[in-house]
């Protein structure tokens, strides 16, 4: 039953956001709207499960001094491919995300996965732990999301939620919303675990 | 315009309009993690100055010469992170060997430097970025510029951001509020006031 434990463990215990604080960057920056942040998610998820796997496959051949760029080679081999995907299957959402789609090679959670977990644990487990972590990724910033979508744009995954009469707060949507929308998120959560 | 002219926008643009850090969403985990003293805040900003203008240049030669002549564009990727990895240990073994004082300063923030998203991605809008006539692509003084430029802006916030933080470890707080959610609050508020230079048209 470990597989599920693992999987378990990066969405709620170990959120890569709200408890590891990795991969900021693309939270704050594709959080504009559920359809970027479930793309993004996804996007990371995929890139993160084959490479975990990848490297927990050729943990026992790989020289210990050099590990580090042959995980960023890995990783960065699967980033050109939803790169790729993306732009011929899925054109809006990969002019929408932008620069964020390649920079998925520095996003933290994935490295950090990577060295800390795909390295010494089997295949099977690498793959639960990956698929935790990416749904844990997804549901962060699907949750930043919903709130600056709604706020921003009075909008839910382009349904309509608040009335045409809401005056859209447009500072949601805007670079500053995102800093302040995660930080009361994280001050939240983090009243939640002290009353625990 | 002459170039000098040039220059003044371009710094502008990369300091206070397009803030990496404030505007782009870019290096926010040193940004966030490294913005606890205003020493530390000081050589992690020298640090990622020196690795930007460095990869601006390199990455700026490897499209240029290698992958444009084999029409090789879609390896963009792996070969930038690549470069960049193999710069910052090159630079770190360099300045270990040279400069021991620098490398006691700055030599653990270096490794640090290969997953700041900013490297790459000053390397990446380079390659896409329009000089300010509006027409023609960076060249190489351009784009090394660029990345100069784009390290001194994210400095700048870095070095703000530390300067706020000092001042408020004696401040009372809620517990709930302390170390992260008020950094990431503190961002905003200085992301607002950074919109004031939005529409600044020069």
């Amino acid at each position: 039953m470990r597989f599920f434990s693992e999987i378990n463990k990066g969405i709620i215990r170990d959120n890569p956001i709200f408890a590891l604080v990795l991969g900021m960057c693309p939270t704050l920056a594709v959080s504009t709207s559920m359809k970027n942040a479930i793309g993004m998610g996804l996007a990371a998820t995929f890139v993160l499960i084959c490479s975990n796997m990848i490297i927990s496959l050729i943990k026992d051949v790989t020289p210990a001094k050099i590990r580090i760029p042959v995980y960023i080679v890995v990783i960065a081999a699967f980033v050109t491919i939803v790169d790729m995907v993306m732009a011929a299957y899925l054109a809006p959402l990969h002019k929408s995300l932008g620069l964020f789609i390649p920079l998925i090679v520095v996003n933290c959670i994935i490295l950090g996965r990577a060295e800390a977990f795909a390295s010494k644990n089997n295949i099977l487990n690498s793959m639960a732990d990956a698929i935790g972590m990416g749904a844990g990724f997804t549901l962060a910033l699907m949750i930043v999301a919903t709130i600056r979508e709604i706020l921003g744009n009075g909008t839910w995954l382009d349904f309509r939620v608040l009335p045409k009469a809401y005056n859209p707060m447009l500072v949601a949507i805007l670079a500053p919303g995102a800093f302040i929308t995660l930080g009361f998120l994280m001050a939240l959560i983090n009243m939640l675990k002290a009353r625990k | 315009m002459g170039y000098l002219g040039e220059i003044f926008v371009m710094a502008m643009t990369a300091i206070f309009i397009q803030n990496f850090v404030l505007s782009r969403f870019l290096g926010l985990c040193p940004y966030l993690g490294v913005s606890k003293k205003l020493d530390s805040a000081m050589g992690m900003g020298m640090a990622v100055i020196f690795v930007m203008t460095l990869a601006s240049a390199i990455t700026f030669l490897i499209r240029k010469y290698l992958l444009i002549p084999f029409n090789i564009e879609y390896l963009q990727t792996i070969s930038f992170i690549l470069t960049i990895a193999a710069l910052v240990q090159f630079v770190e073994m360099v300045i270990q060997k040279n400069a021991p004082a620098l490398y006691k300063s700055l030599g653990v923030y270096l490794p640090l430097i290969t997953t700041n998203c900013a490297v790459l991605g000053v390397a990446i809008l380079n390659t896409k970025a329009i000089r300010p006539d509006g027409v023609t692509a960076y060249n190489f003084l351009d784009a090394v510029l660029n990345g100069f430029l784009s390290g001194v802006g994210f400095t700048f916030v870095l070095l703000a951001m530390a300067g706020i933080r000092e001042r408020l470890e004696f401040s009372e707080l809620p517990e709930s509020m302390k170390g992260m959610p008020i950094g990431l609050i503190l961002a905003g508020i200085m992301a607002l006031a950074f919109y004031g230079w939005m529409g600044f048209k020069i």
